[in-house]
């Protein structure tokens, strides 16, 4: 049980800086998610906290230790990697045994240890094999039990399910959650996948470019994103962006078209965001948004238009409850509610 | 190929057997040259079937020696291969394993220098270097022993090479794995990378034994007291022989004998070899 607080860490490879300076305070017990597009650096934090890459500046605590100079296997924590990184010549219970060993702990609590950790996760029939005679799911489920045998203050989790078919990620995302839970360890964990951000994370840390771009509770991002990358990257489908003119509390968009805007809202050139599911149909067609329906995707609870605005570079999606049938090629004109328009800076990206 | 075609059949059955025939010929040869008494060896034609000495023959061969290396057993002189083979196979994985894991693993100044100082060894064998090689181990006291020669046939590139490769292909994870298992640098090279190659350990000790066991020159160059002489060298030796006619059926009976070693770890090793040939999953 520790907190993990990351203090203006930065990291360069020679001239090429990857990570400006994050700073995040991790709370005892809690579940963050680190996430961002490939290339953000996201994965390199993970790592630094690890202790695998060394910190060019800036410093990292564990439970209030500094580990800068630690040693990875000195810094109470376990790692979960993407590709399990099992012995592969060592059996089930060899892998999750051999830290144990190399600490030096009597036989019977390794055994004692492993097995608990086994009937855990469920992996107690398979402790003889080696890792290439089992399933992508179980090897998975081998790597949790290395790392929670260890009994850690910190878990650290490397896009540990994106080796996963889709059914089994998702399983896996609950099982995940529920052993943390249960467990109450304090988890970092990196994924580029947004559903899971959003599911698993008490809190998320959505990193762009190197940078921090918000920190906060997955709904609170969903609802009050900093930026127009945060506001694109949480969600799914993605925000819709429109490049507007504001004048008369009425965004104007492509000329003709308007939305009502809030009272309030900044005026000039903006770039305007709505989420896919807030859009509705305008009932008197002329009032709304003209939106050139491209390809409809059918769903089954849900239905995803995906269409044009005239003179917009940014395509349109907008899902609709139920299954309403259009056609393509059809205009169909939609309204959004002045308070779930969002404002961006067309230069540097900041709601305003 | 799943066709069925009886002509091409034939044909290829008919290259396999003569191929066999060309390499068993001079083996059954040498086996019915074995079992014949020293009378019966200097007579033409040459026997073709085996005869009824062969028990005797071998039993002189492990108690007495022959022509110039009268002084030596035949089985001394296969103790002294198999013990110069073992040496330079193991102590060759030995050293290439570390010099690789070196190479490999850790970040230290002129780290690409050295490799290629190791590669370009390549380029000479024992044979271009033999006389500053000679000089060298004269110099240290080593010849006629055991230690003049294995040591200078030990350093390999091919096998550090081999190793790196191998050691390439172990994905970076299993190395922080270990790291974070607390695992430092010897131990894991013992519990993990070691283990991992395991299989490239065999088939790589197989051609080295092989390789060890048929040297020649170097122990021709550096052993003159006759009580290391190897098996390879001894039956150039016992051809030698001052007065008498060469005692065939008995120089054959050592060809023999010479043959068997590399055969037992051949086959014995056969399956990792294949294994450690081919095998990529990781």
């Amino acid at each position: 049980m520790a907190e993990v607080s990351i203090r203006n860490v930065s990291k360069s490879y020679g001239d090429n800086e990857v990570l400006h300076g994050v700073s995040a305070e991790v709370k005892d017990g809690e579940f963050i998610v680190i996430v961002g597009p490939s290339g953000c650096g996201k994965s390199t934090l993970l790592r630094m906290v690890a202790g695998l890459e060394e910190i060019t500046s800036g410093k990292i605590s564990i439970g209030g230790r500094v580990v800068n100079n630690i040693e990875p296997k000195d810094r109470d924590i376990a790692m979960v990697f993407q590709n399990y990184a099992l012995y592969p010549h060592m059996s089930v219970f060899n892998n999750m045994a051999y830290g144990l060993k190399l600490k030096g702990l009597p036989r019977d609590e390794i055994r004692r240890r492993v097995e608990e950790a086994a009937k855990t996760l469920q992996l107690e029939d398979y402790l003889g094999r080696k890792p290439r005679q089992l399933s992508g799911g179980q090897r998975q489920r081998v790597a949790m039990g290395r790392a929670i045998v260890r009994n850690p203050a910190v878990f650290l989790f490397d896009e540990p399910l994106s080796n996963l078919d889709a059914k089994l990620r998702v399983q896996m995302r609950v099982e995940i959650r529920k052993l943390q839970h249960r467990l109450g360890v304090t988890s970092l964990y990196v994924t580029h996948d947004q559903v899971e951000a959003m599911t698993m994370g008490d809190r998320l840390i959505v990193l762009h470019d190197g940078h921090a771009e918000q920190i906060g509770a997955p709904m609170e991002l969903y609802e009050n994103p900093a930026t127009r990358f945060v506001a694109g990257f949480i969600g799914s489908p993605a925000m819709n962006f429109m490049e507007a003119e504001v004048s008369d509390q009425k965004a104007h968009i492509g000329g003709e078209a308007a939305l009502p805007c809030p009272p309030g809202a900044p005026g000039g050139k903006v770039v305007i965001g709505v989420r896919p599911e807030h859009f509705a149909l305008a009932e008197d067609g002329a009032a709304g948004l003209k939106i050139h329906v491209d390809v409809v995707e059918a769903l089954g609870p849900d239905t995803l238009v995906h269409g044009h605005i005239a003179g917009q570079s940014e395509d349109i999606v907008i899902k609709f409850h139920g299954s309403p049938r259009f056609a393509v090629d059809s205009i169909i004109a939609v309204k959004a509610p002045p308070e779930k328009i969002y404002f961006f800076d067309p230069g540097t990206g900041r709601r305003l | 190929m799943i066709e069925k075609r009886p002509l091409a059949n034939a044909i290829s059955h008919t290259v396999l057997i003569l191929g066999v025939l060309v390499v068993a010929f001079p083996i059954w040869v040498t086996f019915v040259a074995a079992s014949h008494d020293a009378v019966r060896m200097t007579q033409v034609p040459l026997p073709l079937l085996p005869g009824g000495h062969f028990w005797e023959n071998l039993k002189y061969a492990f108690s007495k020696g022959v022509g110039n290396a009268r002084e030596i057993s035949v089985g001394m002189m296969l103790l002294n291969s198999l013990i110069m083979a073992m040496m330079i196979a193991v102590g060759k994985i030995a050293i290439s394993l570390l010099s690789a894991f070196a190479i490999v693993y850790f970040r230290f100044p002129f780290r690409m220098g050295f490799f290629w100082m190791i590669f370009i060894t390549l380029m000479l064998p024992v044979e271009v270097r033999i006389i500053p090689t000679y000089k060298v181990v004269a110099d240290l006291g080593m010849l006629d022993n055991y230690w003049g020669l294995s040591i200078p046939l030990i350093a390999s590139a091919t096998a550090t090479f081999m190793f790196r490769q191998v050691f390439l292909t172990i994905p970076d994870e299993l190395l922080e794995a270990a790291r974070i298992d607390g695992a430092g640098p010897m131990r894991f090279f013992k519990d993990i990378l070691v283990p991992m190659s395991r299989t490239n350990i065999a088939a790589l000790f197989v051609i080295l034994f092989i390789y060890g066991w048929n040297q020649y020159l170097w122990p021709l160059l550096i052993t003159t007291d006759k009580s290391m002489y190897t098996i390879v060298m001894g039956i150039k030796n016992m051809l030698e022989a001052a007065e008498e006619a060469p005692e065939w059926h008995l120089i054959m009976m050592s060809a023999l004998l010479a043959m068997l070693p590399p055969i037992v770890v051949v086959v014995g090793m056969q399956k990792l070899f294949i294994r450690g040939l081919t095998e990529t999953e990781k």
